[in-house]
């Protein structure tokens, strides 16, 4: 196209003597690439395309009637300062020998494990619906649907996630991924008690802890 | 037999379909691309393995490590009423009412974190100005004493952009209501976060979005 009636350079040479009075009309169409590409390479590169990804969160509407939860599906972690995570199950035992809190922090062998343990319910519920998922027996839809009712019921594990005066926004976020990693929906994200304050004060006593 | 001559002629490639190509992808990547004014706030967000991405027709709190806050909403119309409103309703901290061409100025600019009194000398700044604006504020004011500015913002700005998206959900019913998001530095505390939650949920909005940037999920 670019290339309009240049007369032919070689065969037809012959011919070319008694039609061609008009001139080659050949354009150099180099300067156009190199702006066209210049322009591709510039939006290229400011071009962000990814969005950044979001955790979406509904905190409950504050009300006065509160919800007892079963001792043996409650697990409180407490989010301190210095990535410092402490967790006891069940309700706080306000006697310091009852050795009731745990210190743990953010890595894999960390608190995850304490929640996966704790969330055997849920998981061993799981297991069979993600085979069938990855074998492909089971459309998205349909399995969003039995993971919600199993995360949902009434054995499932309730995390109360915690946090002191001190606590910093990225252990916030990591606690909330954790629970999206280790399959928990029933958490809440409350302010620490001064009881739990305190067991903290001692446990970091007891254990050389600054 | 005379030998058969080989034309000399410079070897002509043609150019037509790269070029095609080259500006197919210009015009694409230029419809694309949305230029963002520059941030006023530098955040360094926390990872997560989330996959849900952040919707449009956001209002976003910005909160920095040091737990300044600041305050952006997207729309032009919405900023428009947004700022007529709150020079409205506080003129007097404001230092009189705003121009218009303060108010076009404000529909078009980013995020900002100032409180009432600076506000009006915000906007009037020009964009190295308003750097050392950014760098000196201590962010929008989010403690009941003397005064809850961000309360203000949020509300005034929630109820504008629920009754626009109203209005255009007549017309396009796949419109989604208006979002907010918290963009808040990983070593921001996470008492300031509170607070500003806090603030929002008295405006009346329950959902939040907390935005995260991406990691790979490890097996």
């Amino acid at each position: 196209m670019a290339d309009v009636n240049t007369g032919g350079d070689g065969g037809h040479g012959r011919h070319q003597k008694k039609r061609a009075k008009k001139l080659p009309t050949r354009i150099d169409m180099t300067p156009m690439v190199d702006l066209g590409f210049l322009l591709l390479t510039f939006f290229m590169l400011t071009t962000t395309f990814s969005k950044p990804k979001v955790i979406e969160l509904t905190p409950p509407v504050k009300t006065n009637d509160s919800t007892k939860i079963k001792d043996t599906l409650a697990l409180t972690v407490v989010l301190s300062g210095n990535n410092k995570v402490y967790y006891y199950n069940g309700e706080l035992k306000q006697d310091p020998d009852s050795n009731n809190i745990n210190l743990t922090d953010f890595s894999d062998n960390g608190i995850r494990k304490v929640i996966l343990a704790r969330n055997s319910y849920v998981l061993n519920q799981l297991a069979p619906l993600d085979q069938q998922r990855q074998s492909q027996h089971m459309s998205d839809t349909v399995y969003d649907k039995a993971k919600q009712k199993i995360q949902g019921s009434k054995y499932a594990l309730f995390v109360i996630i915690k946090t002191d005066s001190i606590a910093k926004y990225v252990n916030v976020v990591a606690m909330l991924d954790e629970m999206n990693i280790c399959n928990v929906d029933k958490y809440a994200l409350i302010d620490a008690s001064k009881p739990e304050e305190l067991m903290i004060e001692d446990y970091n006593h007891k254990h050389n802890i600054k | 037999m005379p030998k058969v001559k080989l034309p000399r002629s410079s070897p002509s490639i043609d150019m037509t379909p790269m070029v095609d190509l080259a500006f197919l992808l210009v015009t694409f990547f230029m419809l694309t691309t949305k230029f963002r004014p520059e941030e006023a706030v530098s955040v360094t967000i926390p990872f997560s393995v989330s996959q849900t991405k952040l919707p449009d027709n956001v209002t976003t709190i910005s909160i920095d490590s040091s737990g300044r806050v600041f305050y952006d909403m997207d729309g032009k119309d919405t900023r428009i009423q947004l700022i007529q409103k709150i020079s409205d309703n506080y003129s007097a901290q404001l230092g009189g009412k705003l121009s218009d061409q303060d108010i076009m100025r404000f529909s078009v600019m980013g995020a900002f974190g100032v409180p009432y009194a600076q506000l009006k000398q915000y906007i009037e700044a020009n964009e190295s100005e308003r750097k050392t604006l950014n760098a000196q504020t201590k962010g929008i004011p989010i403690d009941s004493l003397p005064h809850d500015e961000l309360a203000d913002w949020v509300q005034y700005g929630y109820n504008l952009s629920l009754s626009d998206w109203y209005d255009k959900k007549a017309k396009n019913p796949e419109m989604l209501p208006p979002r907010f998001a918290v963009k808040a530095d990983g070593n921001a505390k996470y008492e300031v976060v509170k607070k500003v939650i806090d603030i929002c949920q008295k405006a009346g909005i329950q959902h939040f979005d907390l935005i995260t940037s991406m990691k790979m999920k490890k097996n």
